[in-house]
């Protein structure tokens, strides 16, 4: 029962920290040089991983996508099925999965240390809020470049997949390219950077939390750091099946509205 | 005392963590311009006392005042109004990893003084660490200073802002004779230069003798006993008394006091 009551606590106090962070963020933005700052760490720093994260994987669906349709006379379709996994699925997943391990990890070390050391006492001592100079500019940071980066990794998934169905399995361009416009739909594209934007807003505000509450010196700052990035990729799975359904279901729904107008 | 003349007046003051009850009723009074130490056994709650003063944590129950204002009832932003004021250092310095000595000297300046130009906060900065002498640090990190170093440069990152209401946590801990005496004598110093209110927890007996115009004890969550530093030092209190005979004081140094 206590533990049961504890987990109601640490979730009000998690939803307590997203409301206040939102509120310094919209009514008392924390300064542009901050942001930039985090804007540069989180995105920029994160470019290279995220270009091989997204390059590979767009390599293995072309390799994959041809070696299971080419005998079904379907090998015309690698193109679209790289292109629609990269932007709806994979894009965003692995994406988020890259930023989590490479940012939400570094993030919460971050926090938990200046947090056990007294740091951020320290910074409240001197009349700062501490929510506001340090999580709100990660967390605006956040939520504009997770969708960017999104939207790079879905791009070099793409070149990849093109690469591999050109150049390794002599498809032309145009059998891979010329289903695209026809298919991807704009549906794809808002989803895809629905999910990267709540991904966004996950991995920073778990990461900032389990960070911001940490305790136990050393030892607590390496507890910490690993549960957040274990929460991280367990809340972005289970968010990106619930985000799949209902997005799915929304456009079906709103699909079915439009025919009967 | 009269109460207007305290700078500082806690009333009946609470706090636990969890099952643990830290403060239990606890009340004191800082006279304007005066240096308190308190005392105590390791982990009795000095130094969640000071966080309940600094207002970056709130009593269960219990109040407050530093000048005047009610900390404890506060909203928060009036509460990040009311620290403004006030400075603290911190046991382990705190100073901040990815910043050098320089930015975080300059730090509150660059927050909260945005009107004054940067030659300015260069200025005060380097006043202030020529007074803590570390003149000539600001771009090292608080990586490359020893502790006792670090913990001037946590000093400086107070007195540059010259706060009314200074809270040490325990200053000397930690260092080498010599080295806690150069921090005492800053703590002089700093009182003589803004005449600021002081609250200095240590278990160093010497440190407060030094430093301290008035000495308490705490104990069990209250402050079990206050008074003038010659009075303390001369208190007949069989638990006072107990903790002065155990603590490190030659006959000299008492005779000084």
């Amino acid at each position: 029962m206590n533990k049961i009551i504890e987990l109601f606590a640490i979730v009000g106090d998690y939803i307590r920290l997203i409301l206040k962070v939102m509120w310094l963020s919209i009514y008392r933005t924390p300064s542009a040089s901050l942001i930039r700052d985090q804007m540069y760490d989180i995105g920029v720093l994160s470019l290279p991983v995220v270009a091989i994260t997204g390059f590979s994987t767009g390599m293995v669906l072309a390799a994959q996508s041809f070696f299971q349709l080419s005998d079904k006379g379907l090998s015309s379709a690698t193109g679209l099925m790289v292109t629609k996994a990269m932007m709806v699925e994979l894009g965003p997943v692995l994406t988020a999965f890259m930023v989590t391990g490479r940012v939400g990890a570094s993030m919460c070390a971050e926090l938990g240390t200046m947090r056990v050391t007294e740091q951020i006492d320290a910074i409240r001592s001197m009349a700062v809020n501490p929510l506001r100079h340090l999580v709100a500019p990660r967390f605006i940071a956040g939520l504009v470049t997770l969708p960017l980066l999104t939207v790079f990794s879905c791009i070099m998934g793409i070149i990849g997949g093109y690469v591999i169905a050109v150049y390794y399995y002599h498809m032309t361009p145009n059998n891979f390219l010329d289903p695209l416009p026809a298919h991807i739909t704009t549906f794809d594209f808002v989803s895809g950077l629905i999910k990267a934007f709540v991904f966004g807003f996950i991995i920073i505000t778990i990461s900032c939390y389990r960070g911001m509450t940490t305790t136990g010196g050393a030892a607590g700052v390496g507890k910490a750091t690993t549960s957040s990035v274990v929460i991280c990729y367990t809340v972005i799975l289970i968010g990106n099946f619930l985000l799949t359904i209902s997005m799915n279901n929304s456009y079906n729904c709103l699909m079915a509205f439009i025919d009967k107008l | 005392m009269n109460q207007s003349e305290n700078a500082i007046v806690v009333e009946n003051l609470w706090k636990s963590y969890g099952n643990l009850q830290v403060l239990k009723g606890l009340s004191l009074k800082v006279p304007k311009g005066a240096t308190l130490v308190i005392l105590g056994r390791s982990g009795v709650g000095k130094s969640v006392l000071l966080r309940q003063i600094l207002g970056i944590e709130l009593p269960d129950k219990g109040s407050v005042e530093v000048y005047g204002k009610e900390i404890s009832s506060m909203t928060e932003s009036e509460r990040y109004e009311a620290i403004k004021s006030m400075g603290m250092l911190f046991q382990g310095a705190a100073l901040f990893d990815s910043m050098n000595i320089g930015e975080n000297v300059a730090f509150y300046l660059r927050q909260h003084d945005k009107k004054i130009g940067e030659n300015e906060i260069q200025k005060r900065v380097d006043e202030a660490l020529t007074m803590v002498n570390l003149k000539g640090t600001q771009n090292k990190m608080p990586s490359d200073l020893s502790g006792g170093m670090r913990k001037r440069a946590a000093l400086a990152r107070v007195i540059v802002y010259g706060p009314n209401v200074i809270l040490y946590d325990e200053p000397t801990t930690g260092l080498d004779p010599i080295t806690a005496h150069q921090i005492n004598d800053l703590i002089l110093q700093t009182q003589e230069k803004f005449n600021a209110t002081s609250i200095v927890v240590t278990h160093d007996l010497k440190s407060a003798a030094e430093v301290g115009d008035y000495i308490a004890f705490h104990d069990k969550g209250i402050i079990y006993y206050m008074a003038d530093k010659h009075e303390f030092l001369n208190s007949k209190d069989p638990i006072i008394s107990e903790f002065l005979a155990n603590a490190i004081l030659t006959k000299e140094y008492m005779k000084n006091a």
